[in-house]
């Protein structure tokens, strides 16, 4: 993200990057419900609109606890650990450019937003199928304060990430490193669902998978490109990169796959370009097109090990948010450090390039963010489980989420259906039996 | 013999099935209403009393010795203790096949190598 004053020096409106920032907002926001369909899809029937309605609340919760309380916590001044108040429930935020920016603060604002729902869905991924719906919303409320707006001030906001140097384009830290390690302690917290390692539970649309795959891939686009914060080189280059580097992370899991099963699966490649672009996200706007390739090819292979070994545990993380965002997203900006090229990105080199003290401080950001999102998010989790239960009863589990939670089934037949009424004044008319 | 249980209980049926060796089995979703309070879901303005639940039927032919360790199974196996667990209906057969080899009767509802 470039808190960093890159090119532009005045603080003045500059409509092309403002428009172009208005489409990239809707991108990023496009990707949740993007999301939701990936993860219902990898789900069973019988869970899959849970699955998805995680995402879509996470939509309306950290939308309201983002422009309440999280943007000017991540934002509100550069203090090395926490933002203020000066921005709470968007005080001060207007139509003038934030700092050295080019767009509206307001606009500023809603961006960093986006980031902030997804990064609150992709945790979903760790505990679909068991975790009771009201504590899921209740933790993600939480969650998006403790753990991302202190992520996101570090990194992006100024904070003492930023001011020893790390590079982070457009969210290794906050989102990919920050969901990742969150949903580890998730998924160790809330525990395996009760079938777990008994029984198969297998996605049951594949299509659904690999659509949600391609419409996160078109917003990323958003996401990756937006970050410069404007319609400048640098959004160009991260633009670039994201179509090169999941593209060779897709022929990477093909190899693999094919070692490994001697077929191309579907959700392997579903899978690849989600980890291509969670790669290329902390790298996006700082490394050639070149290294963006390599960084396809060779990041994929420690996700794909990871997605490999971590169902022979008995660690139920169910849709692997810790391989494809955790440890994609480490890759990324360790990578950064060794190939960043100032004369691509006009910030710093890389270790390869000279700048050894660059790699440093990606490593300190490698090393603590995981840290701190893993220990919060554990403790966050049992504070909430000591208030309320945290996972459905057996009973509810086998019937199945939708159903118990939502009162609607994802695939009904309407058959046996017996419609109600819908009149006050009657109550429970029987009118019709199309049964 | 014919047992109805619940879906999400099928893949323990099976299992019961396994450990008391009734080899020869068919499943297929069936829905069918017996006695269990009636589900309510809402789409959009449209609130249906679901009367019809989704349920699985086994279909197991087997020799007289094996009626018993069946219905135990069976019983095992889809057994929650709340209304709606299923049925189990015993049924006389009159003949049996097996058509890879034209045997009949107990010949063919017996697992090859027994």
């Amino acid at each position: 993200m470039s808190w960093l004053p890159v090119a532009q020096a005045a603080a003045e409106i500059d409509t092309g990057d403002t428009a172009w920032m208005l489409a990239a907002t809707a991108l990023v926001l496009l990707m949740t419900p993007a999301l939701g369909l990936f993860y219902a899809g990898l789900v069973r029937a019988k869970n899959s609109l849970n699955t998805f309605m995680m995402c879509v609340a996470a939509i309306g919760i950290a939308g309201f606890t983002w422009a309440l309380l999280g943007y000017s916590l991540a934002f509100d001044g550069e203090a090395a650990v926490l933002g203020g108040l000066g921005n709470f429930a968007l005080h001060d935020v207007g139509f003038e450019p934030r700092g050295e920016g080019t767009i509206p603060a307001l606009l500023f604002m809603a961006f960093q937003g986006t980031f902030c729902i997804i990064t609150v869905a992709l945790i979903a991924g760790a505990v679909v199928e068991r975790m009771r719906f009201g504590a899921f919303m209740v933790f993600a409320a939480l969650w998006s304060i403790v753990v991302y707006a202190v992520l996101a001030h570090w990194a992006f906001g100024g904070g003492w990430l930023a001011q020893q140097g790390t590079l982070d384009f457009a969210g290794g830290v906050p989102v990919e490193m920050g969901s990742g390690f969150s949903a580890l302690a998730a998924a160790l917290v809330v525990g395996a669902r009760k079938d777990y390692g008994r029984q198969a539970l297998l996605p049951h649309n594949a299509v659904y998978v690999l659509v949600g795959a391609g419409l996160l891939w078109f917003g990323w686009f958003g996401f990756n490109g937006g970050s410069g914060l404007g319609a400048g080189q640098q959004s160009v280059l991260a633009f670039v990169n994201t179509l090169l580097t999941p593209a060779c992370a897709l022929l990477t899991w093909f190899v693999l796959d094919l070692i490994r099963g001697r077929k191309v699966t579907a959700i392997g490649a579903a899978t690849a370009i989600i980890v291509g672009c969670v790669l290329i996200t902390p790298a996006g706007g700082f490394i050639s097109p070149a290294w963006a390739m390599l960084l396809g090819f060779l990041g994929a292979l420690p996700c794909y090990l990871a997605i490999a070994w971590r169902p022979r545990t008995r660690v139920d993380e169910t849709l692997d948010v810790l391989a494809a965002h955790g440890i994609a997203g480490f890759t990324g900006i360790l990578f950064l450090g060794l190939v960043a090229q100032i004369g691509w990105n006009g910030v710093a080199d890389g270790l390869f390039y000279g700048d050894g003290g660059q790699f440093w401080s990606q490593v300190v950001a490698a090393a603590v963010t995981p840290a701190y999102a893993f220990i919060v998010t554990f403790a966050l989790l049992k504070i909430v489980g000591a208030v309320m239960p945290l996972r459905a009863s057996e009973h509810d589990e086998a019937v199945g989420m939708d159903v118990v939670y939502h009162g609607e089934e994802a695939y009904p037949t309407g058959e046996g259906a017996i419609l109600v009424m819908p009149d006050p004044d009657s109550e429970n008319k029987l009118v019709a039996d199309p049964g | 013999m014919i047992g109805i249980v619940r879906p999400e209980k099928a893949n323990e049926v099976l299992e019961a099935l396994y450990r008391a060796e009734v080899r020869g089995v068919s499943m297929s979703r069936v829905q069918g209403h017996g006695g269990e309070l009636e589900r309510v879901e809402t789409y959009r303005g449209t609130t249906v009393q679901v009367g019809l639940e989704d349920k699985v039927r086994f279909e197991i032919a087997v020799s007289d010795e094996f009626v018993d360790p069946t219905i135990e199974a069976l019983c095992e196996g889809a057994r929650t203790g709340e209304v709606g667990d299923g049925k189990i209906f015993v049924l006389p057969l009159d003949r049996a096949v097996r058509i890879r080899t034209g045997e009949t009767d107990h010949g063919a509802v017996t697992p090859v190598g027994k």
